[in-house]
């Protein structure tokens, strides 16, 4: 148990940089996608454009608070906190460098399968409490789409947890100290990207919110400060997944010359940027293609890699 | 002062945390609530149709697919926590272990065949595969003899 986890500072630094980031992010989105596509994207407010967030905020908080008279009322409003949550949560266990952290589970990897379970909980409540059509086609899509890419996600990950002998996230970077997991779990990491980009329901993958089929989805009928927090909640969501996927696979701290803090931050960012750039070059594809992709051929790759893995990790004879 | 660590205060940082997530999320609605304006507008209080007036009951049925897709997710996540259990220990359990885990699989393997064998994960409606079917069988007429 590190010590020096967990201190004040740590949850301060950590809980205002990853919020912090997650705004700058909504306009780094904007900008760059508005650069692929030969358009301008917001460059009035502030130099480059940078205050647009801070602009947004401010008017996130004067919008009206405003709760359909149709709507399931409790759940609602509870249904985009649980996004936000659950994603703001799961950094508790995230690896930023030796010393900087919140906690040390030895079943990190576990917690952070549990919370990015839960924020499906968000999607499915929002939908149902809307009472509006198109909220409950996109919670109804947003279910089947989580439900089924969880089932994989878990097992793509597992080739690691033989590898490292562990669930501790901080001793599963410290066993990458010879060479990157993505190395020998090429096939994993693939599985598990697709994987977690259907889970936080980004592009191309964002079929529960398709906008040309279904308005907004599951968030048709939510404004002000509440579609805020879905809106803060995904860029959040980007964050932890990119600082996940540095920490199984491309060994998290480890680096040379610079901190090891600037390291993770360095490689968490490329991975943030990738995920823009997915969203931003491939179409998305038709809803039963989504599902047969994932129960015919990720699902068997995702079992046959753990296989495979298990009989390399073990000793010969 | 370490020796005696309870569970309570070893946590402790993770409650912070979660204090701290849960007093910004209700500042942010609370001041949302406090700060925004208040009107009313006759429109805004029917669901959203794109703009036409709505029609029907929320409550309509949907494709029992969806249905399906919660019970496989059931039974392949239930079989994926027992994987967890040995992807930990693989080294411990050996080849033994190796083999009774291939055995599982093999299962699930078998039970995904036999899913995609019976249409399960055919996302087609009726029609759209009536009409499949139709498209071939032409294309077949057309390269016959």
């Amino acid at each position: 148990m590190n010590d020096e986890l967990g201190e004040a500072p740590d949850i301060a630094g950590i809980l205002i940089a990853v919020i912090a980031v997650a705004a700058l992010l909504i306009w780094v989105e904007r900008r760059l996608l508005a650069f692929w596509q030969d358009r301008l994207g917001p460059n009035r407010v502030g130099p480059l454009g940078l205050m647009q967030v801070v602009a947004d905020m401010i008017k996130m908080f004067f919008k009206e608070d405003w709760i359909p008279p149709f709507a399931d009322k409790p759940i609602f409003v509870i249904a985009p906190t649980i996004v936000f949550i659950t994603a703001l949560a799961a950094f508790a266990v995230i690896p930023f460098a030796p010393g900087v952290g919140i906690i040390d589970f030895n079943f990190g990897l576990l917690y952070f399968l549990a919370l990015s379970s839960l924020s499906v909980y968000s999607i499915v409540l929002a939908g149902y409490a809307s009472n509006n059509k198109y909220s409950l086609l996109g919670g109804l899509r947003a279910a089947a789409q989580t439900v089924s890419y969880e089932v994989f996600m878990g097992i793509s990950i597992m080739g690691v947890v033989m590898l490292a002998g562990t669930f501790d996230l901080r001793e599963i970077v410290e066993a990458q100290r010879g060479g990157w997991f993505i190395v020998p779990q090429f096939v994993g990491f693939v599985i598990f990207l697709i994987a977690i980009v259907a889970e936080s329901r980004r592009g191309p993958l964002d079929l529960p919110e398709a906008e040309q089929e279904l308005v907004a989805g599951f968030h048709t009928e939510y404004s002000g400060m509440k579609f805020g927090m879905f809106f803060v909640g995904e860029y959040v969501a980007i964050i932890l997944s990119s600082a996940i996927i540095v920490t199984l696979f491309f060994g998290g701290w480890l680096g040379p010359w610079l901190p090891p803090l600037a390291w993770f931050c360095l490689k968490t960012g490329i991975g943030v940027l990738f995920f823009i750039l997915i969203r931003g070059a491939l179409p998305r594809p038709r809803y039963d293609q989504l599902m047969a992709f994932g129960w015919k051929i990720l699902l068997p790759a995702g079992l046959l890699n753990l296989v495979i893995t298990g009989a390399l990790a073990l000793p010969p004879g | 002062m370490i020796a005696e660590a309870s569970p309570v205060s070893h946590i402790l940082p993770l409650l912070v945390f979660f204090g701290a997530i849960f007093a910004l999320t209700a500042v942010m609605l609370g001041g949302a609530y406090f700060l925004g304006q208040r009107h009313r507008t006759p429109r805004a209080e029917e669901p959203f149709e794109s703009g036409i007036v709505p029609t029907g009951d929320v409550h309509l049925r949907f494709s029992v697919h969806f249905y399906l897709i919660a019970i496989f997710f059931v039974i392949f996540d239930m079989e994926t926590v027992f994987l967890f259990a040995w992807a930990i220990a693989v080294r411990e359990a050996g080849w033994t272990g190796f083999i009774e885990a291939l055995i599982f699989i093999g299962i699930l393997i078998a039970t995904l065949i036999y899913l995609e064998a019976i249409g399960a994960l055919d996302w087609r409606t009726r029609r759209q595969r009536r009409e499949a079917d139709r498209r071939q069988h032409g294309s077949d007429a057309c390269t016959g003899p």
